[in-house]
């Protein structure tokens, strides 16, 4: 183990490699791709977005004007932000929060979440 | 002597994936194996079928989680021959950007892997230590850490800024000095080189035999790496193959941590020439055809045949990986080596085996 030696003297000296999470918190780069938000006053509910999922993650109803969206499914590939005709969709750099149960977001026409 | 098999994994403290091998010894000594795969088949190339020509490049990226940028590539490198499209020049060496710090993750990862498969857990955590730095260049340039979505049939979705470029330098140059300070721990050890030169010999005639690819082929002794035909901007840059001439173990890591190093070179090289212009040219129509394309991966030639039918869903996808060409060389070998050196030969070969069952 002679070899390793310098290695573990430079270590003793330095800091430690970890971070004291959750008291120092991880800063994102700014492409990072964490999750989407979806602006409803822009949507118009094209399907668009829809077509291009390929985790088949947003479900649009045109008629009933509901978009579902599955957090779950989501790659955040952004594959749909780059459809999106009118721009409705944005990239945040914050990873979405773990959760207990499996949910679906739906959204509807005025801009609301139900 | 009484012989005795009995099975190597599917569960086993050294394999990070499931790869079941059943192994007669006599006494300690291995002298017969059975390979059987099939415990993470993900049905991907079907699945393939049923998507959009478009979103298959996400698909693809998932058959391996540590070469997914080179996945992405090969399949957009099929499409695009088969509709015609010329990439512009900066997507060619972004590219390779991207695919060389997929390579220095991918090397570093196996390096830390295979430390941890002889015992030796400073080292692999050493070793992993710098790995973080470049997935952390992954998250700050293409946006995730390990699957990273950047490249796009017509060229590659996320352009580098000069902040990034210069940000990516100097990344590359903490894991160069990272590298220096450590690899003479690999290369120079007597532990190290006590479990692994010598073990699983494949000589040049057996390796090309068996059809070996990738570090497994170089480090046998033949000078064949698929960048030298040139795909992507390759053809453009300073590259030679590293070759060894032992085909044991040893000669399979130096060859590993060696072409460590000629990625950095490669990364910055791309950097260093990249042109201006758009990264990414607009994509209209159906593909029509089939082709074949192969790529070097961190562990071998990867082989994507593509068939399409003029509609924007594929008629046939197959893959074939590195680690599935692979597995015969296992059969020559394992036979003969001690019980002990089974998972540092088996490792030394860098199984992947979500990629072999896709």
């Amino acid at each position: 183990m002679a070899t390793m030696i310098s290695t573990v003297i430079k270590n003793l000296k330095s800091r430690p490699r970890t971070r004291l999470y959750p008291a120092e918190e991880r800063q994102l780069p700014a492409a990072s791709r964490g999750h989407i938000e979806f602006d409803m006053r822009k949507c118009i509910f094209c399907t668009l977005c829809a077509k291009r999922c390929p985790a088949d993650a947003i479900t649009v109803d045109r008629k009933g004007k509901t978009l579902v969206f599955d957090p779950f499914r989501c790659i955040v590939c952004e594959f749909c932000l780059e459809g999106c005709a009118k721009e409705a969709i944005s990239l945040l750099k914050q990873w979405s929060s773990p959760a207990a149960v499996l949910y679906k977001r739906t959204f509807t026409t005025p801009g609301e979440e139900e | 002597m009484a012989r005795i098999t009995a099975p190597f994994g599917p569960q086993h403290p050294v394999l990070p994936e499931p790869v079941h091998l059943n192994i007669t010894y006599e006494d300690e000594k291995v002298v017969d194996l059975s390979p059987a795969l099939g415990y993470v088949h993900r049905g991907l190339e079907k699945l393939a079928e049923r998507k959009e020509y478009p979103q298959n490049v996400f698909l693809v990226e998932r058959v391996c989680g540590i070469c997914s940028f080179m996945h992405a590539m090969t399949y957009c490198m099929g499409i695009e021959e088969l509709m015609g499209i010329e990439i512009p020049a900066r997507a060619k060496y972004l590219r390779v950007f991207y695919s060389e710090i997929s390579r220095i993750h991918s090397h570093l990862l196996w390096l830390g892997l295979f430390a941890d498969a002889f015992g030796f857990e400073n080292l692999f955590m050493q070793y992993w230590a710098i790995r973080e730095k470049v997935v952390d260049l992954m998250e700050m340039t293409g946006g995730q850490r390990v699957i990273l979505s950047s490249c796009a049939i017509g060229g590659i979705r996320r352009d580098l800024n000069a902040g990034q470029i210069e940000e990516a330098k100097n990344v590359l140059q903490q894991v160069e000095e990272g590298l220096m300070h450590l690899n003479p721990v690999m290369m120079n050890d007597y532990t190290v080189k006590k479990r692994t030169v010598g073990k699983g010999i494949l000589n040049r005639e057996d390796a090309i035999c068996y059809g070996m690819v990738g570090p497994v082929l170089r480090a046998s002794g033949v000078a064949q790496d698929l960048r030298q035909t040139g795909y992507a901007a390759y053809g453009e840059l300073d590259f030679e193959p590293v070759v060894e001439r032992d085909g044991d173990c040893y000669a399979r890591a130096l060859v590993r941590v060696r072409e460590s190093f000629d990625s950095i070179e490669l990364a910055r090289q791309a950097l260093d020439l990249l042109p201006e212009g758009e990264a990414a040219v607009k994509v209209k129509g159906n593909p029509e055809g089939e082709t074949l394309q192969r790529v070097e991966q961190p562990r071998g030639e990867v082989l994507y045949y593509i068939k399409a039918n003029g509609s924007k869903k594929l008629e046939r996808l197959r893959i074939r990986t590195p680690t599935f060409a692979h597995i015969p060389g296992l059969l020559k070998m394992l036979p003969g080596c001690s019980m002990a050196d089974v998972p540092v030969i088996l490792l030394s070969i860098d199984p992947c085996i979500s990629c072999t069952e896709r």
